[in-house]
Order: structure tokens, then C-alpha cells, then sequence
């Protein structure tokens, strides 16, 4: 059997490949951007199985329109890419697509409806969660939403589980016709581990799905498909109780984890029972949802109290409690024991289990400030966010609406040019919104990979009512705060791509993100700010990260 | 027998990658290992943190509880000051370098960082810029740190210079050799 060390991230994407996956979709986002990088690399390796490979990003172009037996690519947004993974699925290929959490809601709509038909070629969703938010502005649980669209979630808890699992998801898709949720989280995607592989498989190609209306979902159709997936519910409960471990011991205590908690759980597992006669908690593990009931109800049968830990919301615990009270004494995120913001850690599940909290060293007699993170050395957006301060000065009113990426950096000193951050797109929405009802100088700062993401139809809006706002395109070229990603269009295609939004040509400025522009540039945009309609600067310089990366190869 | 060991520094320092060498070094000399780091928005500047854990039986939890830490490995020394709370006060050691980075406008007075950490019962503070330029190459600087502490790793010297020459090789001999020259300019050091 071959070994390997590989991340959360990387064996979910070796699992994929060994599976026989022949379409790979996402968009970068921390903690799930590894998943499309390792696609890309390792499309070609011998062991992955049969066929030419087209990793996009080495093909040099990625506005080039390829097509091959395998591909891996970087799209223009979730959505966009659970969508292509459809197509896959309906041709009768393995598609898997990837994303962060926040990614899962603007695949939402395809996510849920996706549920309805008949899956075809094995389609597995795979979305790492960030709880802590480490690069992420909310901490939400897919396996809520996963609950939500009432597909099957698998939870890895260690790396050689994100393999074996993401495999067995491809194999259950296909055969209960339904997507599978596959859920990480941070440190399950960017912890290395040991990694033993089974032998990869090739998947003979099915043909296309042939089934009448059960990819049509018109009322009539999708009320039927809607009962079949109903229907379906009480297997995915059965199999997912079947995967579930109970080991009885102490009555003392009943522990139920999921996901990671299992490992900060047994990290503390030998201590509690030295310091319980040497007995161990009696102990479930939960790796797949929905949630059984059976082995819920054997454990709280035998224990005086249960623990439930769980990484992200209390969602088995939820469950557990309902209205009525439970027969013994339930603890966990809803009571406090274990902290309900935040990630776990070995450390605070040892508080819950009610050991002693270990000693460090001494903290430091000094004061250590923190290091907040800050632009690369010439990075262009510093360059573009200073003329963007010096063209404002002076100025009583303005808006100023930021996006997601690097230059979300500028909210804090000793910039602080930006007064909100939210969702992907929203800059260009929120600057429109407010200048609709008279906020003056509204402006919007988004990168050009978030633009293309969710920021043009935004900009059809403003468009559509001659909205009087301006925004500022930061055109590195890349999707830099996840490692320098290629965006999905270039910087070429931009103005016409503005022209044929309907911005008027001579309100698009492009302009040189650079110091030795700031004078022409701080002219440019106190003209725009001043226009009465929508204005667009681009502002273009590749990104540091991405020069450094592209040296490197 | 485990070893965990906290590797911090600053964001663009570079310094992370020689996690993946005492890794596989362990590895290489029979050990379980599992390694954390956090990408994405860290990354940019700000602070930068990797756990590795070495074993000889199952590791649980990829990162190391509070005052488990055998080794603070500071690629800046402010940083590790960050960490003492994982320190283990009974048998850890930092092992620091001396050059700050002052890339944040509150960086505290460097002679009260550095006094903080001699205050340590166990800390080794390294010039590993200055070795690492003798060596031919300022980048080796984090081997310099992991040399400096190879008698309290469990694993021999030999096994980490086979997986510098690994990592490495695709650089070039030059930079193989300052590296493997950073790592035992970093093992010649007599702590007092």
C-alpha cells in the first residue's frame, strides 16, 4: 500500500484523483485553495489513472478553451464551479467541486436544488470551514446547510479519513444518486499527516443521463424528485448510525465528538481515566450525518452526564437536547463548557472534561503587541489605496465600501481608508445602495478576481440607473491573499469587459498602480468621484506574490 | 517518547519550511509526525505559527496543548515570546534569533525582548543571520536555529542533512551547501 504525508486538503484531492474524478471545480479560499492546487499538480501522475490530463494553470492561458478526459480548474466563482461540476455529474463523469464555507453560500442555489436530481456520475462537495476564522469573516457550519439541502455530510476527523471518506462520497453519490458533503475544517485541512492510499480506480465512462425529467426540475417534476429525496432520508440516517463508534466504559461520563473534536478528545482521553480509576469515558464518535439515534440512546442509557464536542455550531447537541430535557445531564457548547465561538483545542477540551488547565511558562514580563497582518513590500494596492486617501482629502462626505482580498487591509492603521468589508461583491452593491439614496462620493474597492467573482452584476445595476458612484478596480492579476492564484480573466479583457457592462467609455480609466503615478492618479479619481454617473478606475500592477511565484517556476 | 515543537516567525520570512524537514527526518527515522500550520491572511506580515509533533506512538491533536512545547523554535524573537504559554516549564527550550523585525510601529525595545528570553531557564538566542551569511546564503538563517537546538531533537543530525540535500536540491549545490553549512554552523554552538 502506498504511503504518503499529505494535508486534509491534499488527501481529499489524492482520494479524488485515485477515485477516478474527472472534473475538479473551485475557487480559491482559505482553508480549501490547496484542493484545486494538488488537482492541478498531480492531474498527470501515473497512479492517478488513465487519460490526458489539462491542468489549466500550466497550459499558460487560462482564457484558452480546452477540453480533456480529466480536468482541473480554477472558475470564476462557486457557484460557477458547482455547476460545471453538474455538468460533469449529468455526463456521467466524477466531478468533485471545492470551496470555503462562504463559497457554499454562493453556491447555494445549486447546492440545494442539486439535491433534487438524479445524480449521475458521482458529484462530491467538499467545503472546509474555518471556525476561529483565521481568514474568514464568519465561522458558520456546513453541516447545517448540508442538513439544510438534506444531502449526506461526511465529516473527516483525521487526514487518512479525508481520503478514505472522500473516496467512499464518490461511491455514494452514485449509488443513492445525491451529492455528498464532504465537511473540514482549518486544521484538518492544513495539518499533514500519514496518508495510506488504495489502489486507484478508473471509472468507465456511463454515458450521459437518459432518465426523463429527473434533471428538469419544473414544479411537477421537481415535487416528485422532492419525495424521492424524502424518501432517501432514513438510509443516509441508517448508514451514517452504521458508521458511528460507541465504546462503552465508564458510566461516569458519555462523550460524543465529531470531525476533529475526536482528536483533541483523545489527546486528554488517558489523563481523565488516570484520574478516574482508570476507566475511560464511555465514547461515540460521529463521522456522518444525519445523525442516528440508536447509539445516541445506548450511551446516554449507560452514563450519569454526556459531553458533546463538536468543531463549529452545537448541531448534534441541538439535537440531543430538544424541548423536552434530556434523562441525564447534557454539556457542551449550548452550556458553556466548551467555549461556543472559536476553534476547539486540546486545551479547552480538557477544561470541559474537567482537568486541571496546564501550566506554561511564565508569560513575558513585557507587553507583546500583536503582528496584524499588513501589505507585501511594493505591493501595488498600497500604492492605489494612497491615491485613493490623497484624492479624498479634504472631502467632508464619502463612502467608501471595501470587498474581500488583500486590499481589505486598508480598513486598518495606519491606512484605515475603508469603512466595510462583508461579502464577496458587496463593495460595488453597498457603494451603489447608498449613492441611490444620496450618500455623496460613494465608492467601491474590489480586486479584480472578487469582481469578476460577484462583482459585475453589481455594476449592471448601477449601470441600469445611471447610480452616481465610482469604483476602483485593483487589477493585480491574481488571486493574491490565497497564495496567487490566475484570475479567470486578464487584465486586457477588463475595459471592454466594463464597455460591454455598459459603463461609458470615457468614465473607464486605466490607470498605473504605481508611486511614480500617485499625481495622475489622484487627479484621475477626484475627476471620477466628481461625475455624476458610474465611473471605473482600473488601477493595474501584477501582484508581488504572484512575480515572486512565477520567478520561482 | 514525543517531541512537540512550536515554529514561529514572521509572516514572509520563509521560515516554516524547515518544519517539513524535521518531519521528515523524524519520519525517515521511524517516528510518527503530524504537522499544523494556518495559511491564507497570515501570511501577508503578520505572525506565522507551525506545530510539529513527533512520536513514537498515535499523535491525537495536530496542534500541541499549552505547556507541552519541548522546543520554541523563533525565527524572530519577539515572536517567541508570543508562545511561552506552550512552553513546557519543566524540560523547554527557545531557541531564538536575535534579529528583530520591525515591521509594526509598537515593536517593544529589542534589549527588553532579548532579556525576556535569557530570563528563560532554558533559551539559546542565536545571531542566525550573521552564521547564515558566513554560510553563503542569509535564507539558511531558520537552519541555523534548527542546528543550534539538533542535540535536542530525537532524531541524528545525519538524517536532517539528508532531507536539507532533498528539499534543496532543486536550487542548486550552492544553495545546498549554505544550507547544510548553516546547519552545522548552528550545531557548533557551545550553550553555556
Amino acid at each position: 500500500m502506498a504511503e504518503m504525508v499529505l494535508s486534509g486538503d491534499e488527501a481529499v484531492a489524492q482520494a479524488a484523483l485515485d477515485a477516478g474524478l474527472s472534473g475538479g471545480f473551485a475557487y480559491p479560499g482559505t482553508p480549501s485553495t490547496e484542493i484545486m492546487e494538488y488537482l492541478q499538480e498531480h492531474l498527470g501522475d501515473k497512479r492517478a489513472g488513465a487519460g490526458d490530463a489539462d491542468g489549466s494553470a500550466e497550459t499558460g492561458s487560462v482564457l484558452e478553451v480546452r477540453t480533456a478526459p480529466r480536468v482541473a480548474q480554477w472558475c470564476a466563482n462557486e457557484k460557477t464551479a458547482y455547476e460545471s461540476a453538474l455538468g460533469v455529474s449529468f455526463a456521467g463523469k466524477r466531478a468533485m467541486v471545492s470551496m470555503k464555507h462562504v463559497g457554499l453560500n454562493v453556491a447555494m442555489d445549486p447546492f440545494t436544488n442539486s439535491a433534487l436530481v438524479r445524480i449521475h456520475g458521482g458529484l462530491v462537495v467538499v467545503v472546509a470551514d474555518d471556525p476561529g476564522m483565521h481568514s474568514s469573516q464568519d465561522e458558520q457550519d456546513s453541516r447545517l446547510l448540508a442538513d439544510f439541502a438534506r444531502v449526506p455530510c461526511f465529516e473527516p476527523s483525521d487526514q487518512q479519513e479525508a481520503y478514505d471518506m472522500t473516496r467512499l462520497a464518490f461511491d455514494y453519490s452514485e449509488e443513492h444518486e445525491v451529492p455528498v458533503l464532504v465537511r473540514l475544517t482549518t486544521r484538518l485541512a492544513h495539518a499533514r499527516a500519514l496518508v495510506t492510499m488504495a489502489p486507484a480506480r478508473d471509472v468507465p465512462a456511463r454515458g450521459k443521463c437518459t432518465d426523463p425529467y429527473s434533471w428538469i426540475l419544473m414544479p411537477e417534476m421537481a415535487r416528485r424528485r422532492w419525495l424521492a429525496l424524502l424518501d432517501k432520508q432514513p438510509i443516509f440516517r441508517a448508514d451514517a448510525e452504521a458508521a458511528s463508534r460507541l465504546v462503552l466504559g465508564s458510566k461516569e461520563l458519555g462523550v460524543i465528538t465529531c470531525g476533529l473534536a475526536r482528536a483533541y478528545y483523545k489527546e486528554n482521553e488517558d489523563e481523565w481515566a488516570r484520574a478516574h480509576g482508570g476507566e475511560r469515558p464511555s465514547h461515540l464518535h460521529i463521522g456522518r450525518y444525519p445523525v442516528g439515534a440508536e447509539k445516541i440512546r445506548a450511551l446516554v442509557a449507560h452514563v450519569k452526564r454526556v459531553l458533546v464536542i463538536e468543531e463549529g455550531y452545537p448541531y448534534i447537541e441541538r439535537d440531543l437536547r430538544g424541548i423536552f430535557g434530556t434523562p441525564v445531564p447534557v454539556a457542551g457548547k449550548m452550556t458553556g463548557e466548551i467555549p461556543l465561538a472559536g476553534e476547539l483545542s486540546a486545551d479547552s477540551v480538557r477544561l470541559a472534561l474537567g482537568l486541571q488547565a496546564r501550566e506554561g511558562s511564565a508569560v513575558a514580563g513585557i507587553e507583546v503587541p500583536g503582528r496584524p497582518p499588513q501589505f507585501c513590500q511594493g505591493c501595488p494596492h498600497a500604492d492605489s489605496i494612497t491615491a485613493l486617501k490623497k484624492a479624498l482629502e479634504g472631502e467632508a462626505e464619502f463612502f467608501t465600501a471595501s470587498d474581500i482580498g488583500c486590499y481589505t487591509l486598508s480598513a486598518l492603521p495606519p491606512w484605515n481608508a475603508v469603512e466595510s468589508c462583508v461579502d464577496m461583491g458587496a463593495s460595488v452593491g453597498m457603494a451603489r445602495g447608498a449613492a441611490s439614496v444620496g450618500q455623496k462620493h460613494a465608492i467601491g474597492v474590489i480586486g479584480d478576481s472578487t469582481f469578476y467573482h460577484s462583482g459585475m452584476t453589481n455594476l449592471i445595476d448601477a449601470v441600469r440607473y445611471r447610480t452616481p458612484m465610482t469604483l476602483l478596480i485593483l487589477d493585480n492579476g491574481t488571486t493574491g491573499m490565497t497564495g496567487a492564484q490566475p484570475t479567470i480573466s486578464g487584465t486586457s479583457q477588463l475595459p471592454k469587459l466594463l464597455e460591454g457592462l455598459g459603463v461609458e467609455k470615457e468614465h473607464i480609466r486605466v490607470l498605473e498602480a504605481h508611486k511614480r503615478a500617485l499625481d495622475t492618479n489622484v487627479a484621475a479619481i477626484r475627476e471620477e468621484i466628481a461625475y455624476d454617473g458610474v465611473s471605473v478606475i482600473v488601477m493595474v500592477r501584477e501582484c508581488i506574490e504572484w512575480l515572486k511565484k512565477a520567478r520561482k517556476s | 517518547m514525543t517531541c512537540d515543537i512550536i515554529l514561529c516567525g514572521v509572516g514572509g520570512q520563509g521560515g516554516l519550511s524547515v518544519s517539513v524537514v524535521i518531519a521528515r527526518a523524524a519520519m525517515a527515522s521511524g517516528f510518527l509526525v503530524k504537522q499544523s500550520e494556518i495559511h491564507g491572511m497570515s501570511q501577508r506580515g503578520g505572525q506565522v505559527l507551525a506545530n510539529l509533533r513527533i512520536s513514537d506512538k498515535e499523535i491525537f491533536s495536530p496542534t500541541i496543548p499549552k505547556g507541552k512545547a519541548d522546543i520554541i523554535f523563533a525565527f524572530e524573537p519577539l515572536e517567541a515570546l508570543r508562545y511561552l504559554s506552550w512552553l513546557s516549564v519543566e524540560r523547554g527550550t527557545v531557541v531564538a534569533a536575535t534579529t528583530p523585525i520591525r515591521n509594526i510601529p509598537s515593536y517593544p525595545d529589542i534589549e527588553s525582548v532579548l532579556a525576556e528570553i535569557r530570563k528563560l531557564p532554558r533559551a539559546r538566542l542565536i545571531d542566525a543571520d550573521s552564521l547564515a551569511k558566513q554560510a553563503g546564503n542569509v535564507r539558511s538563517a531558520n537552519l541555523v536555529l534548527v542546528g543550534a537546538a539538533a542535540d535536542l531533537l530525537p532524531v541524528p543530525p545525519e538524517a536532517i542533512e539528508k532531507e536539507i540535500v532533498a528539499l534543496f536540491s532543486r536550487k542548486g549545490e550552492a544553495v545546498v551547501q549554505a544550507n547544510l553549512k548553516a546547519f552545522e554552523y548552528g550545531r557548533s554552538i557551545q550553550h553555556g
